[in-house]
C-alpha cells in the first residue's frame, strides 16, 4: 500500500449536505474508503466526484436576425468537470443566425469531448432585434 | 419564442391571466381543460415564458416533467402547451386595474387602454427582487450595483457584462448561479458574501458555483459601504456579530466595479393591493382557499405571487389548481367550501393555502424559521390534542416543506382550525 491522501466533498444529495471524505492510495490509484455519507446515494456521488466528475455546461452563443443578441445553450450530456471553461472559451467565437429550434446543433463534438453543444430554445428571425449587441 | 398576439381582443373572457409566466400559463391550460372557453394571458415582457426565459441553468422540470430540463426548455414546454389550447397570449401589455366586478384595465401596444370583462381572474405576476435599498447600504450611489436577477438578463439575454470584477451580496441561488455565469464569461468574481451564518442556496449551488471556481463565500459577513464616484470602485465588507451587527473594527475593503445583490424576492401584488385582497404579512400574498382563490370571489392566484417558491415544479402544480378552480368557477360550476383554518404554530413561518377541506386532499406547502433535525410535524387541534404526527429527518428555512394531507388523516376531526407545529433539535451550523 502506498501513501494515503484524504479529499473532502460537500454532498449535493440533499440539504443536509454530508461533508465526504475519500482516502485513495497514491500508487495503486485506488478508493481505500469512503467516510461521513448518511446514504448511499452520497457514497455514490463521493466516488463520482472523486474519479470522473462531470458538469452539464450551460452557457449563450451570439445570435443574429434575432429578438434577443444571445442563444441559450447547454451541453447535449455532462461534460468532464475540467473542459467547463475551455468549452466556454471556444463557444465565445460562435455566431449563430435565426431562425433556430431547440435542440439544434450548433457545436458537434466541441473540443474533441464527444459532446455537442444544443440550443435551449426556438428563435424566430426578427426584423428588429430588441437589443443590439453593445 | 412565438406568441400568440391575438389582432383583437375580446370584450369579454372567461378567464384572464395576469402574467404569462410558468404559473399563468399553466393555470390558464388548467383553466380551459375546466370548461373556460376563451382565456386570455397577460404579459408585459415582449415574449410569454418569464423569469424562466433568463434562466438558461439546469435543474427544472424534475417533478413536472420527470427530466431535468434548462429555464428555457421549461418556459416553451410550457408556452407551446398554451398555445396548442389555443389560450390566448397577448404581451407587451400590461393590467393597470381590476376593479370589483373583474372588468380588467389592460394596455396593450395596438389597442391603448381598454376594458375586458372577465369571469374569473387568475393573479400569477410573480414576484420582484429586493433591492439595494431594501437592504439599506449606506454609500455613495455609482453605477456598477445590480439586482442578480437584473444582471442574469443582461448577460443572458443582451449580451452585455456587468463588469470586469464583481463582488456578490447574498448566497441565494440567483447570487450563486451569477458567480459561476460572471465566472464563464471571463467577469472575475472577488467573492460572494452572505450575512446569515449558512449559505441560502442549494449544495448543489454551492459546490457547482463556487467550489468549481475556487470563489470564496464569506458567511456572517455582510457589504457595509459602496464607494465609487461614477463606478463602483470598492466595497466595504464587515463580519457581523451574532445579533447580526456589523463589526467595523474588523471590516475590510474588496476591490471590485461590480456590486450583485440577491437578497431575496418580494411577491408583486400591487395589483392584489388595489382590490384590497385580504393579504398574509409573512408571506406578502394574498390569503388563499385550497381552490387557491383569495378573499373576492372569482379572483384566484399562484406561483411566487403567492409565496416564493423554491422550485417551479411546485409553481406549476399550484397554478393548475388555481385554473382549474378558475376555469370552474367561470362556467358557474360552485366551488366546494374549506372547513378548516390552518394556523401557523412552533418553528413555522408560514403554511399555503391557508384554509383546507376535511373531505378532500390537499398539498399544504410550510416555510420553518430554523434549521432543525431529528423533527416531527404535527397538527394539532384547537384543545391541544396531536391530530396528525410525521416524522422529518430535517427541515430547513430555504427549503420548502411539503405536506400531503389524505382526508383519512383528519376524519376524526371535528374543529374550525389545526395548528402546524415542527419541533426539533436545532441544528444551526
Amino acid at each position: 500500500m502506498g501513501e494515503i491522501v484524504t479529499v473532502r466533498y460537500l454532498c449535493i444529495g440533499c440539504p443536509l449536505g454530508c461533508r465526504l471524505e475519500v482516502d485513495e492510495d497514491l500508487e495503486e490509484h485506488a478508493i481505500v474508503e469512503v467516510r461521513g455519507f448518511s446514504c448511499r446515494r452520497g457514497k455514490e456521488y463521493a466516488i463520482q466526484e472523486h474519479t470522473a466528475p462531470q458538469r452539464m455546461v450551460t452557457t449563450t452563443v451570439a445570435i443574429d436576425k434575432a429578438r434577443w443578441a444571445r442563444l441559450p445553450v447547454r451541453t447535449s450530456r455532462p461534460a468532464p468537470k475540467d473542459k467547463v471553461l475551455e468549452i466556454c472559451r471556444a463557444l465565445r467565437t460562435v455566431r449563430v443566425s435565426a431562425p433556430i429550434a431547440s435542440g439544434d446543433i450548433i457545436v458537434r463534438n466541441v473540443l474533441n469531448t464527444g459532446v455537442n453543444i444544443i440550443a435551449t430554445r426556438d428563435m424566430v428571425e426578427w426584423a428588429s432585434p430588441q437589443n443590439i449587441e453593445a | 419564442m412565438i406568441t400568440s398576439n391575438p389582432r383583437h381582443l375580446r370584450g369579454s373572457y372567461d378567464v384572464i391571466v395576469v402574467g404569462g409566466g410558468p404559473a399563468g400559463l399553466e393555470a390558464a391550460v388548467a383553466a380551459q381543460e375546466a370548461g373556460a372557453d376563451h382565456v386570455l394571458v397577460v404579459d408585459r415582457e415582449p415574449e410569454a415564458g418569464g423569469i424562466l426565459l433568463q434562466c438558461i441553468h439546469c435543474g427544472f422540470g424534475l417533478h413536472r416533467f420527470g427530466e431535468e430540463l434548462t429555464g428555457p426548455e421549461y418556459a416553451q414546454r410550457v408556452v407551446k402547451q398554451a398555445l396548442a389550447h389555443r389560450i390566448d397570449i397577448v404581451t407587451d401589455a400590461f393590467v393597470l386595474d381590476i376593479d370589483l366586478q373583474r372588468r380588467v384595465k389592460l394596455m396593450t401596444r395596438e389597442e391603448g387602454v381598454s376594458l375586458v370583462e372577465a369571469r374569473a381572474v387568475v393573479l400569477a405576476m410573480g414576484a420582484r427582487e429586493r433591492t439595494r435599498a431594501a437592504a439599506r447600504i449606506p454609500g455613495a450611489r455609482p453605477a456598477g450595483v445590480f439586482t442578480a436577477g437584473m444582471a442574469q438578463r443582461l448577460v443572458n439575454l443582451y449580451g452585455w457584462l456587468p463588469g470586469r470584477r464583481a463582488a456578490i451580496l447574498g448566497s441565494g441561488d440567483i447570487g450563486l448561479i451569477m458567480a459561476r455565469r460572471l465566472t464563464l464569461e471571463g467577469v472575475e468574481v472577488a467573492g460572494v458574501f452572505e450575512l446569515m451564518p449558512h449559505p441560502n442556496g442549494l449544495n448543489r449551488n454551492i459546490v457547482q458555483c463556487l467550489h468549481d471556481f475556487d470563489i470564496p463565500l464569506h458567511l456572517s459577513t455582510t457589504v457595509v459601504e459602496i464607494h465609487g464616484h461614477n463606478r463602483v470602485e470598492k466595497v466595504t465588507v464587515a463580519p457581523v456579530d451574532g445579533d447580526l451587527r456589523p463589526q467595523m473594527e474588523r471590516a475590510w475593503e474588496v476591490e471590485c466595479d461590480t456590486l450583485l445583490v440577491s437578497i431575496g424576492l418580494i411577491p408583486e401584488n400591487e395589483l392584489s393591493e388595489q382590490l384590497r385582497l385580504r393579504m398574509d404579512p409573512v408571506t406578502r400574498g394574498p390569503v388563499v382557499t385550497s381552490a387557491m382563490e383569495c378573499s373576492l370571489n372569482g379572483v384566484f392566484a399562484c406561483g411566487n405571487v403567492v409565496h416564493i417558491h423554491d422550485l417551479v415544479d411546485f409553481v406549476s402544480a399550484e397554478a393548475m389548481l388555481a385554473g382549474r378552480s378558475a376555469g370552474l368557477f367561470a362556467i358557474g360550476a360552485p366551488l366546494r367550501p374549506d372547513n378548516v383554518r390552518l394556523l401557523p404554530g412552533e418553528n413555522v413561518a408560514y403554511c399555503v393555502p391557508h384554509t383546507i377541506s376535511t373531505e378532500r386532499e390537499h398539498t399544504v406547502y410550510m416555510r420553518t424559521r430554523r434549521i432543525l433535525e431529528g423533527c416531527r410535524l404535527r397538527l394539532v387541534a384547537p384543545d391541544g390534542r396531536i391530530v396528525y404526527e410525521k416524522r422529518l429527518r430535517y427541515v430547513f428555512p430555504a427549503e420548502m416543506v411539503n405536506l400531503k394531507l389524505k382526508p383519512a388523516i383528519l376524519q376524526h376531526f371535528h374543529d374550525d382550525a389545526l395548528r402546524i407545529d415542527i419541533v426539533g433539535r436545532s441544528a444551526e451550523r
